[in-house]
């Protein structure tokens, strides 16, 4: 556990991060980044927490389970949506441009970017950010757990 | 669309859609219990290998298969608004491919089979069926993609999941130290082949393969494409393990657990058939395959005889064999390169394809036969615990039918009939006789070699006095070894199955890169 300055800082910034990792995440296919760089900002959230107040505390806030399975839920939502067109084809994009949830077309020229478009695309991006928020967490939560038993 | 339309429109894309939903749904249905998550493996890796032979039937039957992720109709290669540029992934299939993933398919089945035995009494045993799982992903996608930045993908796919198979027994840190040198080796290789991907794709604005090449046909063979061709010829030769670049074949295949080993054979495997498909399908039309081949001959030369040489000096039963998969290695180089440095002269007609033929048809034998001996070796250590030759002995008292199987594999091996090494050993000797003699009477010292090798081995373990009170594997090991052995006796006595069905399609296949490239940018009908 660090100071009282350092954990202090990091509640502060935490939801911040958290809220930032989500935006990237669901304008990744309008704005640079996408589901895996979102994620990742994710992961730095957890990681900041726990390098602020320590393992030993982390380990009952936030689940190596919980995490895994948060990883297996983004992979299966990735596999199953790329599934769903296979009546066309895989990963055939059956969303776009069809009036239902992300299905709005995209206007001609330059626009300020519409969040309500690009079909099977943001649904992906949303799959690959849960995936990696899970994967790059329970990384960091092993790293810190093999951390501790190499001072002891 | 009624189910079996379904399959056979997306054969392709299904080969690695369905292990992919099976890796990722093993962790889940685990917590249903162990037998669960067993029976859902194997339904996915005997729906997989049915998906393979799907394919192979496809190409024998229709010809070269396109798939086009995403597209409607899924052979629209190149979209009438895309330039004349195949902008999408695209799979393509043709005999070499199909052969290929046949081969992933069956080992992974086989493997998968005899984990459920050799696996029992392991922790988080999920986890190792999920990564066997993405490793059939990562062989599979090798063997199918006809893109280039696709196939470093499944390239990294293929190795990470090898990687961390390797060092699933821990073994007291020894696995761990192989398994970080493999993933070491292998994404420094990676590196280089993006680092080639990257040259390709400034100079030609394309990463699809039939693209490349054609564009490389009609602007002429470059400096900067031979620098990207030696890139990622060099890291594919290190990657299916010949010499000199062998270092990693006996810790990888040495250290990882029972069936790990014969899996891995095939993960290498799928390196070689990209390696073969870079060759002539992307750089073949431009580069001179002459010396192309050369290159293949030599290398083959060397990892056969020094291969052999170095088994010769092993006590621990997997490496020992692990060498001998390096030398084994060097005879398909040997025949598909003589097939190589003949193409387009008269001697292709002659012998070179026949030389293609043997060295392919080796490639599935190496698989069953070399398969079934690193299964033996599993079942040796799974009973006696040790794998140093030294300690073992009269195992054949007990362990019968093993001692039976790795006859069989060990014969097969050594190239004695009526066994499947005989049929394409036979077939490499007679046609690059007719480059060099040289090259033959190299092939066949190693043979014998190899037999010498693995009599010692028998006569260690199996003969003797008995040591060791211990009984025979179980039933799921010994049943993974007899589908082995069963095939190997079965391509040894009628070799013509494999030939006329597997071997010649992707030996024609390979030597047919104008096909290939037709198929993919000519709207894809």
């Amino acid at each position: 556990m660090m100071s009282k300055i350092v954990r202090t800082q990091a509640n502060f910034l935490y939801p911040f991060i958290l809220i930032f990792g989500f935006y990237v995440v669901a304008h990744g296919h309008i704005t640079p980044g996408g589901g895996f760089q979102g994620g990742a900002v994710i992961a730095t959230g957890v990681a900041l927490v726990a390098v602020a107040y320590g393992y030993d505390t982390i380990k009952k806030w936030i689940k190596k389970t919980h995490l895994t399975a948060a990883e297996g839920i983004g992979l299966l939502c990735f596999i199953i949506t790329a599934f769903i067109g296979l009546s066309t084809s895989f990963f055939y994009n059956f969303l776009a441009n069809s009036g239902l949830i992300f299905g709005n077309r995209v206007p001609y020229g330059i626009n300020p970017g519409y969040l309500n478009t690009a079909g099977t695309l943001p649904i992906m991006n949303l799959a690959v950010g849960i995936e990696v928020l899970g994967g790059l967490s329970v990384i960091i939560m092993y790293m810190m757990a093999y951390g501790r038993e190499v001072k002891q | 669309m009624n189910p079996w339309d379904l399959i056979m429109n997306n054969a392709p894309a299904l080969a690695i859609a369905i292990p992919l939903l099976g890796a990722f749904v093993t962790p889940l249905i685990n917590r249903a219990g162990r037998k669960a998550m067993l029976v859902w493996v194997i339904a996915v890796l005997a729906f997989t290998e049915f998906i393979a032979l799907l394919l192979v039937y496809q190409v024998n039957t229709y010809g070269i298969q396109v798939y086009v992720f995403g597209a409607n109709p899924h052979t629209l290669t190149v979209p009438p608004d895309s330039g004349g540029i195949p902008v999408r992934i695209i799979f393509t299939i043709d005999g070499m491919s199909a052969f290929t993933a046949l081969i992933s398919a069956t080992l992974g089945l086989v493997v998968g089979i005899y984990s459920v035995g050799s696996e029992k009494f392991q922790t988080a045993q999920e986890k190792f069926f999920a990564l066997l799982l993405l490793l059939v992903v990562g062989m599979m996608g090798m063997a199918l993609t006809g893109d280039i930045f696709n196939f470093f993908v499944f390239l990294e796919i293929n190795s990470l999941a090898a990687a961390a198979l390797v060092s699933y027994h821990l073994n007291k840190g020894k696995a761990v130290e192989a398994a970080f040198k493999y993933a070491v080796v292998s994404s420094i290789g990676a590196l280089m082949i993006l680092f080639a991907i990257a040259i390709l794709y400034g100079e030609y604005d394309a990463l699809n393969m039939a693209m490349i090449a054609q564009r490389m046909y009609q602007t002429g063979f470059s400096t900067y494409d031979m620098i990207a061709m030696t890139l990622i010829l060099v890291t594919l030769a290190m990657k299916c393990g010949a010499v000199p670049m062998h270092y990693w074949v006996p810790d990888g295949y040495g250290e990882a657990p029972g069936g790990t080993s014969a899996i891995l054979v095939v993960a290498s495997q799928a390196s070689l058939y990209g390696l073969f498909r870079m060759s002539f399908t992307v750089f073949g039309l431009s580069a001179n395959t002459s010396s192309l081949g050369w290159f293949m001959i030599i290398l083959g030369l060397l990892s056969m005889f020094i291969g052999v040489t170095m088994a010769f000096l092993q006590h621990d039963i997997k490496r020992l064999m692990a060498y001998h998969a390096v030398s084994q290695t060097g005879y398909m180089l040997l025949g598909v390169g003589v097939g190589l440095a003949t193409l387009g002269t008269a001697a292709f007609n002659q012998y070179g394809l026949y030389a293609m033929e043997g060295g392919i048809f080796h490639i599935i034998n190496h698989a069953l036969y070399k398969g079934l001996l690193f299964l033996t070796a599993g079942a040796i250590i799974y009973r006696v615990g040790t794998s140093d030759l030294n300690k073992m002995g009269g195992l054949a008292h007990s362990m019968k039918f093993t001692a039976v199987f790795f006859l069989i594999g060990a014969f097969a091996i050594a190239g004695i009939p009526p066994f499947n090494g005989f049929a394409s050993k036979l077939m490499i000797y007679e046609s690059v006789y007719q480059l060099n003699p040289f090259l033959a009477i190299v092939a066949a010292i190693v043979s014998m070699l190899t037999l010498a090798s693995f009599l010692k081995v028998f006569h260690s373990a199996f003969l003797g006095p008995k040591i060791y009170d211990v009984k025979e594997v179980p039933k799921s090991m010994l049943f993974a070894m007899s589908i082995l052995a069963f095939f190997i006796i079965l391509f040894g006595i009628f070799p013509n199955i494999a030939i006329h069905y597997l071997v010649a399609p992707a030996a024609h296949a390979l030597a047919n890169p104008l096909g290939y490239i037709t198929k993919v940018l000519g709207g894809g009908a």
